[in-house]
């Protein structure tokens, strides 16, 4: 029910986002989203991409920082509230979301997310019967 | 030379402790007075009004006053020499980045009788006439390449020129070659497994390593166990200095508990580098030595700069030649930081007590409002967590524990595996940024 995502650590220095990005570039690799959080020592960039397993090998062999981590991807309805709602069946469940950034696409809002309790979170999903994206899903929305 | 004996001079790995100083006053005896032939000491003799013939016992050493490093310098090149030049077959020399090099001569008998004590050393740790000798030492001036070659040569091992440097080639003589043992610094060794692990090479299946000879680099435990672990190896502490030679001064035994130095070379003094007062075993202080069988250039008293303590009782292994704990670093190495005395050893021994970091590491040191500061770069094994907090916690932990250790806190800074510069040479451990006033 999940799907992969990058995290690569990346230094807090000019230059080193691009480095990455480029890396992905040269290995034609379309991203999705990308979430990059401020910190003063380093970073942590999340990518959800058009093939996370390619990406993967590519940033690997030239000595990146990378790691595969597994997230939810929950479409929901481009309505006001439905976000909320989304989260509320997690909530209920006693699920804690570690992180989660959200795009647009198509007319559907999609939220990725990170939790430590992936399997009391994919019970939630089946309980309130929300939608899921698989990796197939997101490749071919690039 | 009896492949099954654990001695290659028996004679003189067997002695108790009255006979190894009962020859150790014979040999100063003789010392002294070939110092006489020496225009540095001749005048230091006649300073101090000492005559070779008041060393009546081994407490006489007192008489003597210390060579350093600076007298070395200062009758550069060949003023301390007690043997006319043409008796002297090869000269080492220091780097001089600080000063005048020092130039160390030897006569033949000089370099046969290092070899001997070097060949003692590797014997002493199980290798034999069928080991393959590999050293990663920089030939030339540097005393570890040609040293390392003929006492790996003495006791009959194929031994493998290698050099420094060209790690990808290092790596290929030790498996097409079948290297046994290796000679290499501390960093490096480690650098050799990222470099196998990257090649896909696993060393325990892919080499036949077995045995390491490290020094030349202040290292702590922590990392001789962690580079014993990487390779599949027993390492072993050497240790020298190019005003004695070179390796070989003390070596580890099997037993991996302190360095026998070889008292029927060198008398060992360990004195308090303020007050030069002579401290009992157990205590650190600056490691001293006389030189008791060399011809061209004997030393008497010299003050070495390390700091070590001589580790009290007798070995297991039975050899009674003291041993020596591993250099604290040397008294020039020492970071005074807001007044406190740090070796950058200790740094390195609380780092490698994490599983998450390589052995990698840089020390900058920097002046921010007027006050020193410290920051240590340290490097993720690989990169296990997404998670900010975990990371956060895991900086927090370095940074308490760097603390207990060193009583100052430092800013710790996560980096990525692979990042912090490598040396073929020794490693650079610490940038000093600071003002100097």
């Amino acid at each position: 029910m999940t799907i992969n995502q990058l995290s690569i650590f990346i230094e807090n220095k000019q230059g080193t986002l691009l480095q990455v990005l480029d890396l992905l570039k040269k290995a034609g690799i379309q991203l999705i989203a990308t979430n990059l959080a401020d910190t003063v020592e380093y970073g942590i960039l999340r990518i959800i991409c058009s093939d996370p397993q390619k990406a993967y090998e590519a940033l690997k062999g030239e000595g990146v920082a990378v790691a595969m981590t597994e997230v939810f991807a929950v479409e929901i309805d481009n309505e006001a509230g439905r976000g909320a709602d989304a989260i509320a069946s997690f909530v209920n469940k006693g699920v804690s979301i570690a992180y989660l950034y959200s795009f647009i696409v198509d007319g559907k809002g999609i939220l990725i997310f990170r939790t430590d309790n992936p399997e009391l979170a994919a019970e939630a999903i089946s309980n309130d019967g929300l939608c899921t994206l698989t990796e197939q899903d997101l490749s071919s929305l690039v | 030379m009896n492949i099954e004996s654990p001695y290659f001079h028996p004679d003189m790995e067997t002695l108790s402790r009255p006979e190894i100083e009962a020859l150790q006053l014979h040999r100063l005896q003789q010392t002294v007075q070939h110092c006489m032939q020496s225009p540095f000491y001749r005048e230091q003799f006649k300073q101090c009004g000492l005559h070779p013939e008041d060393i009546r016992t081994l407490d006489d050493l007192r008489r003597i006053p210390f060579t350093t490093k600076q007298d070395l310098r200062d009758t550069y090149p060949f003023g301390i020499a007690s043997v006319p030049l043409e008796k002297c077959v090869r000269l080492h020399s220091s780097s001089g980045t600080t000063g005048n090099p020092t130039v160390i001569l030897h006569t033949q008998a000089d370099l046969d009788a290092w070899a001997e004590a070097l060949a003692r050393c590797l014997w002493m740790v199980g290798l034999r006439p069928s080991d393959v000798f590999q050293n990663s030492s920089g030939y030339g001036m540097f005393t570890g390449g040609l040293g390392f070659q003929y006492a790996a040569e003495r006791v009959g091992m194929l031994t493998v020129p290698a050099a420094a440097g060209n790690t990808k080639r290092q790596i290929k003589f030790i498996t097409d070659f079948g290297t046994t043992a290796l000679h290499a610094i501390p960093s490096y060794a480690a650098r050799l497994y990222e470099v196998m692990k990257a090649e896909g090479i696993d060393p325990r299946r892919d080499t036949r390593l077995r045995v390491l000879a490290i020094g030349a680099e202040p290292h702590s435990e922590e990392q001789r166990r962690r580079i014993e672990e990487m390779l599949g190896v027993k390492a072993y502490n050497s240790f020298g200095m190019s005003e004695m030679c070179g390796p070989g001064v003390a070596f580890e035994c099997t037993e991996q508990n302190g360095m026998h130095i070889w008292e029927d070379y060198y008398i060992v003094e360990i004195v308090d580098p303020d007050t030069l007062e002579p401290l009992p075993d157990g205590e650190v202080g600056e490691l001293v030595l006389t030189t008791l069988r060399r011809e061209a250039m004997p030393l008497l008293r010299y003050r070495t700069r390390d700091l070590t303590r001589i580790i009290p009782g007798t070995c297991p292994c039975g050899r009674q030649h003291k041993r020596l704990d591993r250099m604290k670093g040397r008294s020039d190495d020492m970071i005074i930081l807001k007044g406190v005395n740090i070796f950058p050893v200790q740094i390195e021994r609380i780092l490698l007590q994490f599983p998450q970091l390589t052995s990698e590491y840089l020390i900058t040191l920097d002046t921010a409002d007027d006050n020193d500061t410290m920051l240590v770069e340290v490097e993720l094994q690989e990169f296990f967590t997404d998670d900010y907090g975990l990371l956060e916690k895991l900086t927090k932990e370095i940074q308490q524990r760097l603390r207990d250790e060193i009583l100052v806190t430092p800013r710790v800074r996560l980096v990525p595996p692979g990042s912090l510069p490598r040396q073929e040479g020794k490693a650079v451990r610490v940038k000093d940024l600071r003002k100097k006033y």
